[in-house]
C-alpha cells in the first residue's frame, strides 16, 4: 500500500508537469501554425492598412518596440545597476534592507498600476500620449529586476577579490567599478538581457502611455505603436485578416523573447550565475 | 564605545569628503528611487481619485453602478478580480505543488532539466500572447468541452448560468491559473530544495518511502514558504491584465457582477485597460477609474509585502541563498 | 650592530616596550583590536625592522591575521571592528586623525593566504592593476613596472612569453607569485604576508621562500605563518603571539634555540598548537 502511494505520488507529479506543459506547447504550436504564413517582408515593414481591409503590416509596431527598448535601456540600466551596486556593496544595514525589500515588492507589482500612474503623471499633464511616457513606465518596470540581478551577480564575486584591490591602495569606488563589476560582468549583462525580454512583452502600461498608432515613429512626445500593443488592437478587431496578422505579430514577439531567453540560458549553462540554476 | 568611534569616523569623513563617500551616497540615491517610485505612485493615485472618493465615500467600494448619472461603484470589479484570482489559485496551486514536488524530489535528472526549463520558459511568454491564445483557442475549448456539457446537465444552477461562448470568468480564471503556475512552482521548488538534507536523511533512515519522506520532512518544513509562493501567485493573478482583458468579455456596471462562472465580467485591471485612455480629463469617471487603480495598488502592495515576508523569512532561515 | 633583543613577560604579565628604535620601519604601541565586544589583540608592542623579515607565529586564533591587518588598516573594514593604540610607520602614526588609509595601503602592501588574482584580467593587467587603477597611463612606465615586479617575484621567465593569458589560468604557486608581483608593482615599503604558502605544495612554497629572501634587501617583510619551520627558515625576527598577547619577541635563531618563556618553548616543541 505504501509502495502504491509512492508510485501514485510520482505519477501525479508527472501528470502535473504534463498539464503545465500542454499550454506552452499549444501556444507555441498555434502561434507558429497561424502566424508563419502571414510573415513576409511586406508584413514586417509596412504600416497597417485601413481598418477593415486586409493588407498592411506591423512595421511601425516593430520599430516602436525597438525604440522603446532602446530608451528603456538608457533610463533603466544605469539606474538599476547603480542601485544593485549600492545594495551589494553598501547595503548591509537597515536602510539597505528596507530598500531591498521594497525593491522586491515593486518587482512583483502589476504593470497596469504603473501604467496608470504614468498616465496620470505624464500623459494627463502633458495632454498627450507619448513615447517618453511609455519609456518611463517600462523603465520603472525594469528597474527592480535589473537591481535584483545586479546585486546577486555582484554578491557572487568573492570578497578576496575586493580585499586584494583595497590592499593595493585602490579606492572603494574604483574597486567596485573596475574590479568587482568587471568580474561580475556576464551575470550583470545576463540580468539586463532577461529584463529587456520581459519588458519588451509588456502591453498593459503601453495602452495608457503610447496609446498605439498607425504610423511610424513621429517624435518622442507623440503616440507610437509597439508589438504587444498592436497584437492587442488586432485582437479586438472582428476581421479574419486581423486575426491572421495578430498571430503573425505574436510569432515575431515570441521569437524575440524566446531567442533572448534561450540564448541566455545556453550561454550560461553550467555557470552558477543565478540562484535558479539549481537544476 | 563603538558609537563614539563611528561618529568620529563620520566627522573625519565630513572634514575630508572623499570620492568613496560620494560613491556610496550617490548609489544610495539611485537605490532609493525605488522607494520614491512607490511613494509617488501612492500620492498620484490618491490625488487623482480624490474626487470620486470624497463624493461616494464607502459606497465607492460597495456600489454597483457605473455611469455619470447614477454614480460609480467598484464592487463588481473587485468581486470579478477576486473570483478570477480564486479560480486561478484553486487550479494553479495544486498543479504547481505537484510540479514542484516532482522536480525537487522525484524526477530523474534529464527529465528534471527539461521540465524545469519548459516551466521557466512558460514564465517568459508575454501575457498578451496568453490572451491571444486564450481568445482564439482556450475559449473555444471551454465553450465546447466545459461550458456546454456542464450547462447541459446543471445549467439550472445560477452559478452555471449565462451565455458567453467562452468569454467569461471561468476562461479568465483558467488563463490566470496557467500564468501563475511557473511562479508558484519555481518558488516552492526553491523552498523545498533548501530543506536541509539531514531532515530527509532522518526520515529515510526510519525506512520511509520517497513520498513519505516528502510528506514528513520536506512539506511540513516548507509550509510557510509554499504559502508565501501561493500568495505571490495570488498577487500576480490579481494584477494580470492583458490576458484577462481578451477573454473575460468586458461587461460593466451591475451586469458585471460575478453571479456565474459562465457570464462575461470585468476585473479591476481590465476596466482600467478598457476605459482609462478614453476617460475625460477632470471627469468623475476618470477619478473613479483612478480610485480603482488605488484599490488595486493597495491590494497588490499588501499581498506582495506579506508574500515577500513569508518567502524571505523561510529562505533565510533555511539558509537558502535568496540574496 | 646586532644586539640580542628579547622581550619577556614582566611580573604583571604585560610585555615591556622595546628600548631602542633603531632601524624600526613599523612598530605598534599598545595596539588593541576588537571584533565587536571581543578583544582579539591586547596591548601589542611589536616592531618590524627595515630590510628584514619578521615572522609572527602562534596557534590558531591567537590574532596573527588580525595583527597584520592592523598594519595596513584593513582590519577596520570589517563591520564592528575597532582598534586603539598607535601604529608607527617611519615615525608617524598611521591611525592619526586625518590620515587617509588609502595612502597607507599603497605603502604597506599585502599578500593573502589564498591566491586571489583578478579573474577577468590577464597576467599583465593583474600586475599593472595597482598602477593603472590609480591613474597611470604611460605604457612604457607600466611595461617596465610589470617586468620588474614579475622578475622580483621569480615569475617573469615563466610568463614572459604570454603576458596576455588570464591570471586565473596559472598554477596555484604561480598565482601566488603573481599576487606578490602585483603587490610589488606599486612599490610599497612594507610587504605583509598572511600565511602565503599554506595553500601551496612544498615546491611552490620553497620558491616563495627564496623570493622572500631576495626581496628583503629592499623591502620590510612581515609574514604570518603557522608553520614554525618556515618561520625559522625565512625570518630574521620572530614574534610569538598567544591569545592576542605578545609572549616573546626576538632574533629568530635565539628564540628558536633558546626561548625565554616556557609557553614559547612548549609551542615550539609541539606541546600544543
Amino acid at each position: 500500500m505504501r509502495r502504491f502511494k509512492d508510485r501514485l505520488a510520482l505519477w501525479l507529479g508527472a501528470l502535473c508537469a504534463v498539464l503545465a506543459m500542454i499550454p506552452l506547447i499549444s501556444i507555441l504550436y498555434e502561434v507558429v501554425k497561424n502566424g508563419a504564413s502571414t510573415i513576409d517582408i511586406d508584413f514586417l515593414t509596412a504600416a497597417p492598412g485601413v481598418i477593415g481591409q486586409p493588407g498592411g503590416g506591423i512595421g511601425p509596431a516593430i520599430q516602436g518596440t525597438l525604440i522603446l527598448v532602446g530608451l528603456t535601456i538608457i533610463i533603466g540600466v544605469p539606474l538599476g545597476v547603480l542601485s544593485g551596486i549600492y545594495l551589494s556593496e553598501f547595503g548591509d544595514n537597515p536602510v539597505g534592507r528596507t530598500i531591498r525589500f521594497l525593491n522586491d515588492v515593486l518587482a512583483e507589482f502589476p504593470s497596469v498600476v504603473i501604467g496608470v500612474v504614468i498616465f496620470t503623471l505624464i500623459v494627463l499633464t502633458l495632454r498627450s500620449f507619448s513615447v517618453v511616457a511609455g519609456a518611463f513606465a517600462l523603465s520603472i518596470i525594469m528597474l527592480p529586476v535589473v537591481t535584483r540581478s545586479t546585486e546577486e551577480s555582484l554578491k557572487l564575486v568573492p570578497n578576496s577579490i575586493r580585499d586584494a584591490s583595497i590592499a593595493l591602495g585602490i579606492r572603494r569606488w574604483r574597486t567596485t567599478l573596475s574590479v568587482v563589476l568587471t568580474t561580475a560582468k556576464s551575470g550583470v549583462v545576463t540580468g539586463i538581457l532577461l529584463a529587456i525580454a520581459r519588458v519588451a512583452g509588456e502591453s498593459a502600461p503601453l495602452v495608457f502611455t503610447i496609446l498605439g498608432s498607425q504610423y511610424f515613429f513621429s517624435g518622442l512626445s507623440s503616440p507610437m505603436d509597439a508589438l504587444p500593443l498592436r497584437i492587442y488592437r488586432l485582437a479586438l478587431l472582428p476581421y479574419p485578416y486581423a486575426q491572421a496578422q495578430g498571430w503573425g505579430a505574436a510569432l515575431v514577439l515570441i521569437l524575440m523573447v524566446l531567442v533572448v531567453n534561450i540564448g541566455v540560458r545556453l550561454a550560461t549553462r553550467g555557470r552558477l550565475y543565478s540562484k535558479r540554476s539549481r537544476a | 564605545m563603538s558609537n563614539r568611534l563611528s561618529l568620529q569616523k563620520l566627522l573625519e569623513g565630513l572634514k575630508h569628503p572623499s570620492s568613496d563617500g560620494f560613491f556610496k551616497y550617490g548609489s544610495l540615491a539611485f537605490a532609493g528611487s525605488v522607494v520614491a517610485i512607490i511613494v509617488l505612485s501612492l500620492v498620484v493615485l490618491a490625488q487623482g481619485a480624490f474626487l470620486a472618493l470624497t463624493k461616494f465615500g464607502v459606497s465607492f467600494l460597495t456600489g454597483t453602478n457605473w455611469d455619470a448619472a447614477t454614480g460609480f461603484g467598484a464592487l463588481p470589479y473587485i468581486l470579478g478580480t477576486l473570483l478570477t484570482a480564486f479560480i486561478a489559485i484553486i487550479i494553479g496551486v495544486p498543479i504547481s505543488l505537484g510540479i514542484a514536488i516532482f522536480l525537487a524530489e522525484m524526477a530523474p535528472d534529464v527529465i528534471r532539466v527539461v521540465v524545469s526549463n519548459i516551466v521557466e520558459l512558460l514564465a517568459a511568454v508575454p501575457s498578451i500572447i496568453y490572451g491571444l491564445w486564450g481568445l482564439y483557442v482556450l475559449r473555444i475549448w471551454v465553450a465546447n468541452y466545459v461550458q456546454a456539457p456542464i450547462q447541459g446537465s446543471f445549467g439550472f444552477l445560477p452559478i452555471f448560468g449565462g451565455t458567453s461562448y467562452g468569454l467569461n470568468f471561468l476562461t479568465a480564471g483558467l488563463v490566470l491559473a496557467i500564468m501563475i503556475i511557473p511562479t508558484i512552482a519555481s518558488i516552492s521548488r526553491e523552498v523545498m530544495v533548501s530543506v536541509p538534507t539531514s531532515q530527509r536523511e532522518a526520515a529515510y533512515s526510519v525506512g520511509a518511502t520517497r513520498w513519505e519522506v516528502v510528506r514528513m520532512s520536506v512539506l511540513s518544513y516548507s509550509r510557510s514558504g509554499i504559502f508565501g509562493a501561493a500568495i505571490l501567485g495570488l498577487g500576480r493573478a490579481i494584477g494580470e491584465t492583458m490576458a484577462v482583458t481578451l477573454v473575460i468579455g468586458g461587461a460593466s456596471g451591475a451586469s458585471a457582477l460575478p453571479t456565474s462562472l459562465f457570464r462575461p465580467g470585468q476585473t479591476m485591471a481590465t476596466i482600467l485597460v478598457n476605459q482609462l485612455s478614453e476617460a475625460e480629463s477632470g471627469s468623475l469617471q476618470l477619478a473613479a477609474l483612478l480610485g480603482i487603480g488605488l484599490v488595486l495598488f493597495a491590494i497588490a502592495f499588501a499581498i506582495n509585502v506579506v508574500a515577500q515576508l513569508l518567502v524571505w523569512r523561510v529562505l533565510k532561515v533555511q539558509g537558502g541563498a535568496v540574496e | 650592530m646586532q644586539t640580542e633583543k628579547k622581550q619577556s613577560l614582566s611580573s604583571e604579565g604585560v610585555v615591556q616596550p622595546l628600548k631602542t628604535l633603531e632601524n624600526s620601519k613599523v612598530r605598534t604601541e599598545d595596539l588593541n583590536a576588537w571584533y565587536g565586544n571581543n578583544q582579539v589583540l591586547k596591548k601589542l608592542n611589536i616592531e618590524a625592522r627595515e630590510h628584514s623579515v619578521t615572522a609572527i607565529i602562534g596557534p590558531s586564533g591567537c590574532g596573527k591575521s588580525t595583527f597584520i591587518r592592523c598594519l595596513n588598516r584593513m582590519h577596520e573594514l570589517v563591520p564592528k571592528a575597532k582598534t586603539s593604540g598607535r601604529v608607527i610607520l617611519d615615525g608617524s602614526d598611521i591611525y592619526a586623525n586625518g590620515v587617509d588609509p588609502v595612502t597607507i595601503r599603497r605603502r604597506v602592501g599585502m599578500v593573502f593566504q589564498k591566491p586571489n588574482p583578478f579573474p577577468t584580467m590577464s597576467v599583465y593587467d593583474n600586475v599593472a592593476a595597482g598602477l593603472k587603477l590609480n591613474g597611470e597611463r604611460n605604457h612604457a612606465v607600466l611595461d617596465r613596472a610589470v617586468q620588474r615586479s614579475l622578475e622580483l617575484a621569480f615569475l617573469w621567465d615563466e610568463v614572459k612569453g604570454d603576458l596576455d593569458k588570464s591570471g586565473a589560468s596559472l598554477s596555484g604557486g604561480q598565482q601566488q607569485r603573481l599576487c606578490i608581483a602585483r603587490a610589488l608593482a606599486v612599490e610599497p615599503e612594507v610587504i605583509l604576508m598572511d600565511e602565503p604558502c599554506s595553500a601551496l605544495d612544498p615546491i611552490a612554497t620553497a620558491k616563495i621562500e627564496e623570493l622572500i629572501a631576495s626581496i628583503k634587501e629592499n623591502y620590510t617583510v612581515v609574514i604570518v605563518t603557522h608553520n614554525m619551520q618556515q618561520a625559522a627558515r625565512v625570518s630574521d625576527f620572530t614574534a610569538f603571539l598567544y591569545l592576542g598577547q605578545l609572549i616573546e619577541y626576538g632574533e629568530t635563531t635565539s628564540l628558536f634555540e633558546n626561548p625565554a618563556e616556557e609557553l614559547t618553548e612548549r609551542y615550539l616543541t609541539g606541546k600544543f598548537g
